[in-house]
């Protein structure tokens, strides 16, 4: 092995970083999922739905559940974290920001470097996971 | 998994569902369904597939849970197994970033579109999803039985967008002890091929490796080790956008879905482990049987056939 292969099979100090807050990031959400549904099942904080219900109707589709249930689409779930089963969204959310959170990095990196192709992909994805974070698409009607 | 499909708990319970109401206890689902999870995830680990794969048409197929819900959760299941994974790929430099990038913004996009289209079409007719998945599921057993990768693909030219890309890179082969260099050719074809590869993976909630890897392998010409780890890796960003469309949409509901993704990922975990010890060529050809069959119940499900009951 050539010292420039030595050089160029390293992962770049960005991809470490990215590496790093992935992993952060990602068990962080393991655990804060398993805490949260531990408080959810054990009843120690109330839930939005009885569980019981949620069994009689998890067989119906998506709109008709909505409905019956009464709950919340989109961001909605923040005014109910008081509730042990919108607790659990603390986790998902967490799994859903993290790659977000990971492109801000590379973001930075391509831009100190000038890498202008990569920097507008980077800020593309940003701006594409945002959307489909926001809520704007496609999580309205019952 | 045949036993795990076959056994009492399973067959019983199916056949207490007597106009739509359960008479089991809430929480029987659920712990069924993590066990359930926990074999998939250590079949999947030594079949070589991905768990959200396996995931969407098992559960739809033998569980009581809507198809809706099913697929969001089996995207949240993909997600968690990729940044699980990612963290390690990264390190060692074996999923590349340069070749991530690009195809991850088309693929994440289409997969937002998928989603939508997906929710839509569930909501118009539930009936052509299933049956849209288990046509899909079918092909995806036939490619994983057909589908030969090539280790270390040559690519003699390296065409201009990926050069000007720099869709290129080196890394250090552990088995052979020596430093590999690869490039990417047929890239725009390899582009396109990620707009239906994020189409199929939103709108059916699959994880979509088993369709990155021959895209990236076989077509545009990165070494298997690359393609089998950027593609890990590429299910991080492209899981994530579709994921949001359904977790949005409320298709996400905890008393399934975390025991989903904590089952798969320890299931994921003793895989590894048993790996070493077990016959992995036996176990993915029964894995490739039992996705067959969930495509085909799926598909007659769909169809109305109702050969497969």
């Amino acid at each position: 092995m050539t010292a420039m292969d030595n050089q160029t099979i390293k992962p770049s100090k960005d991809q470490i970083i990215y590496a790093n807050l992935l992993l952060i990031g990602m068990l962080s959400g393991i655990v804060i999922m398993t805490i949260t549904y531990i408080i959810y099942v054990t009843g120690l904080l109330p839930s939005h739905i009885d569980m019981s219900v949620i069994a009689t109707n998890w067989g119906k589709n998506i709109n008709d559940y909505l409905e019956i249930t009464q709950s919340p689409h989109g961001w909605g779930w923040l005014y109910l974290l008081g509730k042990g089963d919108f607790l659990n969204y603390i986790g998902f959310t967490l799994l859903g920001v993290l790659t977000i959170i990971c492109y801000l990095v590379l973001v930075r990196g391509y831009f100190r470097k000038k890498y202008w192709i990569f920097f507008t992909i980077s800020v593309l994805e940003i701006l594409v996971l945002s959307l489909a974070a926001s809520g704007l698409l496609g999580s309205g009607g019952h | 998994m045949f036993y795990v499909m076959s056994c009492p708990a399973i067959a019983s319970a199916t056949e207490t569902m007597v106009g739509g109401a359960p008479l089991k206890p809430w929480w029987f689902w659920p712990v069924i369904l993590f066990f359930f999870c926990l074999i998939l995830g250590i079949l999947a680990v030594m079949a070589g597939v991905g768990g959200g794969v396996l995931y969407v048409p098992l559960v739809s197929g033998f569980f009581p849970f809507h198809l809706d819900f099913v697929r969001g959760i089996g995207l949240m299941v993909a997600l968690a197994g990729a940044l699980a994974a990612g963290p390690g790929l990264l390190r060692r430099n074996l999923a590349n970033l340069r070749l991530a990038l690009p195809v991850a913004l088309i693929a994440s996009t289409f997969s937002i579109i998928g989603a939508m289209l997906g929710l839509y079409l569930s909501r118009l007719n539930p009936n052509l999803i299933q049956s849209c998945l288990g046509a899909t599921i079918v092909g995806i057993a036939f490619l994983l039985l057909f589908s030969k990768n090539t280790e270390k693909p040559v690519v003699t030219k390296q065409d201009a967008i990926g050069l000007a890309l720099g869709l290129q890179g080196v890394y250090w082969d552990d088995g052979a002890r020596e430093s590999v260099e690869w490039k990417t050719h047929r890239t725009l074809l390899g582009l396109f091929m990620f707009i239906l590869i994020g189409l199929l993976a939103g709108m059916f909630g699959l994880g979509a490796g088993w369709a990155n890897v021959p895209v990236l392998n076989l077509l545009m010409g990165v070494p298997l080790k690359v393609s089998v780890a950027t593609s890990k890796f590429l299910l991080s960003i492209t899981d994530t956008s579709a994921a949001w469309i359904y977790l949005n949409r409320g298709c996400v509901i905890p008393l399934i879905a975390v025991p989903s993704i904590v089952g798969l990922m320890l299931g994921s975990i003793i895989g590894v482990r048993i790996l070493a010890v077990a016959k992995p060529k036996f176990i993915r050809y029964m894995v490739i049987t039992v996705l067959l069959f969930a495509g085909l119940k799926a598909l007659d499900k769909g169809l109305g056939l109702g050969i497969l009951g």
